[in-house]
């Protein structure tokens, strides 16, 4: 058995095998384009990684990313984005958009990272709960047929928070 | 920085635990850096997982993603999650010897 001789408190955490499994979040995806679904998806897998417990809800545009119709067409947004590599004048053209989502996703494919849908599986394998909003659900006339088979259910706001109480918010 | 003792060694780990000199490690050093991750013991599948990370590391330079382990080395992110269920991506590299991941995924 290992004993502790001396120790900064981090450590006497992780001597006592505590790690960060006390530790949970719960991340709201309220945007559906590409450069928006992959910051949440990718700090809630970091999350379960770390021994976290990692929620995610999929509110309003949020839903896009979980509709199964709509996941393999998440494009990249760059009007109304002032990181835009380009004047929104020249991003406004035909054919621009679909352009910048190509060279993100193959970006996102030399860093080795997953495309959203496979991310999905991964975090449902993962042990993180995926959660669609009701409400969003009414307002874009979605059924649970109509989502990847990885979202646990839908719930309301309330419900949400009932779900992740103590949780450290991320809001996307 | 801190010093435990791990199988009769003193060693010094960093604050997320991890091996600050890899020479260090031993297999007896990981059956006790898994215990104190509540692993016990460790199974021939984890030692497949361990040695494939430190073999990865060597060749690489860096040890695998999780990502990487579930691609390479055929085990599946579930079971990854069942053999390491406080945090696979950390601490798989751990037991093994290694430094903390950098890859997200």
């Amino acid at each position: 058995m290992s004993t502790v001789l001396e120790s900064a408190p981090t450590s006497d955490r992780v001597a006592a095998g505590q790690d960060e499994s006390a530790r949970r979040v719960a991340i709201i995806c309220s945007k559906g384009s590409l450069d928006m679904a992959y910051p949440g998806l990718i700090m809630a897998n970091a999350a379960r990684m770390m021994g976290m417990e990692a929620m995610i809800f999929f509110t309003f545009w949020g839903m896009d990313i979980v509709t199964a119709a709509k996941v393999d067409r998440l494009h990249a947004g760059m009007l109304g984005n002032p990181s835009s590599p380009m004047p929104h004048s020249i991003m406004g053209l035909p054919g621009m958009e679909a352009l910048a989502t190509k060279m993100m996703k193959k970006k996102m494919e030399e860093l080795d990272i997953p495309d959203v849908r496979e991310l999905l599986e991964t975090l449902d394998d993962a042990g993180a709960e995926l959660y669609a909003c009701k409400l969003a659900m009414e307002m874009f006339d979605l059924d649970d047929m109509d989502l990847i088979p990885q979202v646990k259910g839908s719930l309301s706001a309330m419900d949400f928070w009932e779900k992740t109480a103590g949780a450290q918010i991320v809001f996307i | 920085m801190s010093t435990i003792t791990l199988a009769g060694q003193a060693l010094e780990v960093d604050e997320g635990g991890f091996l600050l000199n890899p020479d260090q490690w031993t297999p007896e050093v990981a059956d006790d850096l898994a215990r104190q991750a509540g692993i016990d013991p460790l199974t021939e599948r984890h030692w497949q997982v361990i040695d494939f990370c430190r073999r990865d590391a060597a060749e690489k330079g860096t040890p695998p993603s999780l990502r990487r382990i579930t691609k390479v080395l055929g085990v599946p992110t579930k079971e990854l999650y069942t053999l390491f269920p406080k945090g696979p991506g950390i601490l798989a590299a751990r037991i093994a010897g290694l430094t903390k991941p950098k890859g997200c995924v």
